[in-house]
């Protein structure tokens, strides 16, 4: 086969660089509409199952009857959607503090991480439902409980991330300040918590999702004790009561609060290393 | 000891010894005068970065002493360049050259004619703020040059600098680390282990043997100052770097034949 003419641009492009080109456009557009086509194939699909083999609703409800679940009992699960979120913004931010602050603490001398770190290994590695129980006897305010358990959850990625961010400073440039002179407090703002900062947003996005999944898990398991009003509350409500459009709709929620959760902290990683990370580089082949 | 010219620094008897047993100096004995444009030469692992660091403070000898010529009471600064260009990546151009004036409490507004003259003198102008990896190999030097000169350090250190630049972005350097060391004259003890750039910059070349690390020999390169291109083709030039790498023959036979130390 010859090409003759690649016409688009003015400049002449040999086939191979034109296939290239063809090839990255394609895959751009790809990487948008694929997996849209896929998920509204899937919710055709999920349709049609449910309409051929005569699916009663309260086993599985079509798509529309979800969605319109939504719309109707908006109220009810948006408040609940906040209170999960809640739940989740402040063990977040707990989970920076603490998370960071400890790593801080373990920076400042080899032995206070050696004989702290691993403590909060087995913190991390307890399932949280074992957990909570105890937390349940320990705690008597409802909100301090989730908070807690979803923190416990949250804070091991930014406190692991950011201890071997604040470790892992090129050799050389801490000569550098050492040269200078420069305290421990100028060499731990201007130098090691800079190069922390990408395993941080690291750790902080893995932190996010997990926060949530916390806050969702701990109201599952406190479910059974009462009073809570989260998602989950929701979720455990209309399975006893067989409601499934509404448990599908809080189901939905849930997880579109996690993927948004997820695309703004990447987007805050972004705005803060495009200019300096590899990792936030465009990949140039 | 010379007379006359008192040493800026001297190094008596230095010798340092690693806790892994490895001895990667001994014995040395160097002064280094002010004004010096002095280059260590040697084959790697003879010990020239040790030295460097002993020079800089960053490390203590296990044996002898770093022996100063304090003039009443001021602080000797010293400047570092590494092989590396080793800059904060997430800070401007600006920034970078800032550091060791900012680390001494000095403002961005207050610092900000000495970084900006500096920035000139290395022909970085108008780069004060992109970040490191908007810049080439040879810039990025240039700026790290620039940071270890903005706090006016009597003596600059330099281990490999260009090392891992090309010829000409080398060249082009070590004209105008010469023309800044005429300029300024402060002191440089340069690590290389290129005999053509130890002789094109240096006023004396010292050129060091490996296991034990140590002195084998000193040569001075009696050329004038300013030397620019035409110097690199003369027969002067051709002929110090003969018997320049003639001595630096003889220092790597004269290594000690085991690959490690003691036993
Ligand atoms: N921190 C260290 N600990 C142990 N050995 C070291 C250390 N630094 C350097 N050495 C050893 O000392 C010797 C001299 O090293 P170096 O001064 O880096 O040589 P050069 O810069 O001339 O290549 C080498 O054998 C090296 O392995
Ligand atoms: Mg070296």
């Amino acid at each position: 086969m010859t090409v003759t003419d690649t016409n688009s641009a003015t400049q002449v492009l040999d086939p191979e660089e034109a296939r290239r080109l063809r090839n990255e456009q394609l895959e751009r557009i790809g990487s948008f509409v694929l997996p849209v086509a896929i998920m509204v194939l899937a919710i055709w699909l999920w349709d049609r199952i449910c309409v051929w083999n005569e699916i009663p609703q309260y086993i599985l409800p079509r798509p529309g009857v979800v969605l319109q679940t939504i719309h109707s009992d908006a109220a009810l699960l948006f408040s609940s959607l906040l209170v999960t979120l809640k739940i989740t913004f402040l063990s977040l931010l707990l989970a920076v503090i603490g998370g960071v602050g400890l790593a801080v603490l373990f920076a400042q001398s080899k032995w206070v991480e050696m004989s702290f770190f691993p403590f909060a290994i087995v913190l991390q590695v307890t399932p949280i439902v074992a957990i909570f129980p105890l937390i349940n006897i320990y705690v008597d305010n409802q909100t301090a409980k989730l908070l807690l358990c979803s923190w416990i959850v949250a804070f091991f990625p930014v406190l692991s991330n950011t201890t071997l961010g604040l470790n892992s400073v090129d050799r050389n440039l801490r000569d550098l300040f050492k040269l200078n002179h420069a305290s421990r407090w100028q060499e731990l703002w201007h130098l090691r918590l800079p190069a922390a900062m990408p395993y941080f947003l690291g750790g902080l996005k893995i932190a996010g999702g997990l926060s949530l999944i916390g806050a969702v898990v701990a109201e599952f398991v406190a479910g059974a004790s009462g009073q809570s009003s989260g998602l989950a509350s929701r979720i455990i409500e209309a399975g006893y009561r067989l409601n499934a459009p509404r448990l599908f709709a809080a189901l939905i929620l849930v997880s579109l609060a996690g993927i948004v959760i997820f695309l703004v902290l990447s987007l805050i990683a972004h705005l803060i290393l495009r200019r300096w990370h590899e990792s936030a580089l465009k990949q140039e082949r | 000891m010379g007379k006359g010219e008192k040493p800026l620094l001297a190094l008596r008897s230095v010798g340092k010894t690693f806790s892994n047993g490895v001895t990667a100096l001994a014995d040395v004995d160097m002064t280094i005068r002010e004004g010096d444009f002095l280059s260590l030469l040697g084959p790697s692992g003879c010990g020239k970065s040790t030295a460097l660091r002993l020079i800089a403070g960053l490390m203590t000898p296990t044996t002898g002493l770093i022996d100063w010529d304090r003039k009443a009471g001021d602080d000797i600064s010293v400047g570092f360049v590494f092989q590396e260009p080793t800059l904060l990546p997430w800070a401007s151009v600006f920034d970078n050259v800032w550091l060791p004036l900012r680390l001494k409490g000095v403002s961005r507004g207050e610092a900000r004619p000495a970084v900006m003259e500096l920035l000139e003198r290395v022909h970085l102008s108008g780069f004060e703020n992109a970040v490191p990896r908007e810049l080439s190999g040879g810039m990025r030097m240039r700026v790290s040059i620039a940071r270890a000169l903005v706090t006016r350090p009597r003596v600059l250190l330099m281990d490999e600098p260009f090392a891992a630049l090309d010829e000409i972005t080398r060249f082009r350097l070590n004209n105008d680390l010469l023309e800044l060391w005429q300029d300024q004259r402060f002191t440089v003890v340069f690590v290389t282990h290129s005999v053509f750039e130890s002789v094109f910059l240096s006023s004396r070349v010292v050129v060091m043997a490996a296991r034990p690390g140590r002195v084998f020999d000193e040569i001075a390169i009696d050329a004038a100052y300013p030397r620019d291109a035409a110097f690199r083709t003369s027969q002067d030039y051709a002929a110090f770097c003969q018997r320049t790498s003639d001595v630096l023959g003889s220092a790597m036979n004269a290594t000690g034949r085991s690959r490690d130390d003691g036993h």
